[in-house]
């Protein structure tokens, strides 16, 4: 079965009035986007235009009326964007289809490529498979034998686009079991 | 030989290449041991255990430790780029490591540069920027489940992470999949899709497909798309064609699955463990 996560995709539209903030790694993405959005800031998580794509990429896309406030604030918890430049290209919109699968008292999630599969009785994390960056198996070594309330999440200890999906995936998988 | 380039979930693991030894539940290469649970060390072991019972040499590994932040990626690529024209590899698999455009092409280049060029296979990070850097179709073999699939499908994505839902909803179509990525030149000359139903595919379309035994448990363990690549990769080094290896490894992968018996909770070395068994029914079946 598959689930929508998100709103669905609206990047068609140009925006002028946005700017992407790149970093250096997944990791200060992820760093980045969660003190922002904590405070209340529009900004999504999107793939990166051509022009600076170098692989496994994720951008910060932001209302660049606020580009001053942003970097002060990332400032100040030591996250620092490479560069801002203005959204001068339609970005990419992460997927946003979760599925889900029922294996008797298992129950799998899957985000784009990635896969975590857990004891609904125990909410023991069982396996974690699928992806192809480094940090998946790292992931899956950290993850897996530990219930889903004191095992590491994916954003703390990841750093490519395979650990963001794996989030996702447990974010749901989390729901589903506390449901 | 069989060459395997890949990385170890660790923290500060040197780059090592060597052959490589199974010692139960471990891989050893020049006296390291390392963990066989899911990932390059999974596909190593399998691909042994297939080599092994075949009667030929152990694969050559090329190993970093790489935790996700690429450092250990970014030695290796330097390292792979100083040295591999001096190895002589008839196939050379390439498997989970941080997908880098710039240098990645240098790799290649190098590997371009080998008079006798090994058979390429790619699977996981390795696929991902083959496809990234539009350099799928110089790969003889890939091995991506539905998902990558989509994922190699959709020309405008550079990352599973970005495939187009449209694309996704199509995972029970898997030859439009496969045609679409042709299409679009994102696919290896070869194609192993793993699944609830395994496919073969060239250019030219389905060459076959591989749907028993059937155990919906293996979907959800982690390395079972890892013991495939291995497994069909030392078939190839074997001599025998692509096609062929790739229908036989689905079938010697899946019967392994059946063997152990899984559920979602069993761990890859289980099913390892059951490869020669799993071999010498499906060559049994052929005489």
């Amino acid at each position: 079965m598959f689930k929508r996560f998100k709103n669905k995709q609206t990047a068609t539209v140009q925006k002028h009035d946005r700017g992407i903030l790149v970093f250096e790694n997944t990791t200060e993405v992820i760093r980045a986007e969660k003190v922002l959005k904590d405070e209340g800031w529009d900004i999504q998580v999107k793939g990166p235009p051509p022009e600076i794509r170098s692989g496994c990429d994720l951008v910060i896309e932001f209302p660049l009326i606020e580009e001053l406030s942003i970097i002060r604030k990332l400032s100040r918890v030591n996250v620092k964007p490479l560069q801002t430049v203005p959204v001068n290209s339609i970005l990419l919109e992460p997927v946003d289809l979760l599925h889900e699968k029922t294996y008797g008292k298992f129950i799998m999630v899957r985000a784009a490529n990635m896969k975590i599969t857990v004891d609904k009785d125990t909410q023991l994390i069982v396996n974690v498979s699928g992806g192809g960056c480094p940090d998946v198996p790292y992931l899956a070594e950290q993850m897996v034998d530990k219930y889903l309330h004191d095992t590491p999440h994916p954003r703390d200890i990841g750093y490519t686009l395979c650990a963001y999906a794996l989030q996702i995936a447990y974010d749901r998988v989390v729901k589903l079991c506390s449901a | 030989m069989l060459g395997i380039v890949g990385t170890v979930p660790e923290d500060n693991f040197p780059i090592i290449s060597g052959t490589a030894l199974l010692d139960d539940k471990h891989i050893v290469i020049n006296n390291k041991r390392i963990c066989v649970n899911r990932g390059t060390p999974a596909m190593i072991a399998a691909a042994t255990k297939t080599l092994q019972y075949m009667n030929k040499p152990n694969p050559y590994c090329f190993l970093v430790g790489d935790i996700g932040n690429g450092e250990g990626c970014k030695s290796l690529y330097k390292h792979l780029t100083a040295t591999l024209d001096k190895t002589q590899l008839k196939t050379l698999a390439l498997h989970y490591f941080q997908p880098d455009v710039n240098l990645f092409k240098e790799f290649l280049a190098v590997i371009n540069s080998i008079s006798d060029r090994p058979t390429l296979i790619a699977d996981a990070g390795f696929m991902y920027v083959a496809k990234m850097g539009g350099d799928a179709s110089y790969f003889d073999l890939f091995t991506p489940d539905a998902g990558e699939l989509a994922y190699l499908a959709d020309e405008k994505a550079p990352h599973p992470f970005y495939t187009r839902g449209f694309i996704l909803h199509e995972e029970n179509q898997v030859p439009e999949l496969i045609k679409r990525a042709y299409t679009h030149n994102n696919a290896a000359k070869h194609l192993l899709v793993k699944g609830v139903i395994d496919y073969v595919a060239d250019r030219n379309g389905i060459i076959g497909t591989v749907n028993s035994p059937q155990e919906v448990a293996l979907e959800a363990i982690g390395g079972t798309g890892d013991t495939l690549t291995g497994i069909v990769s030392a078939l190839i080094e074997t001599g025998r064609n692509i096609k062929t290896s790739s229908l036989e490894a689905a079938k010697i992968n899946r019967l392994a699955g059946y063997l152990a018996k899984p559920d979602p909770a069993t761990q890859i070395y289980d099913i390892i463990s059951h490869i020669p068994q799993a071999l010498e029914e499906v060559f049994k079946n052929q005489v």
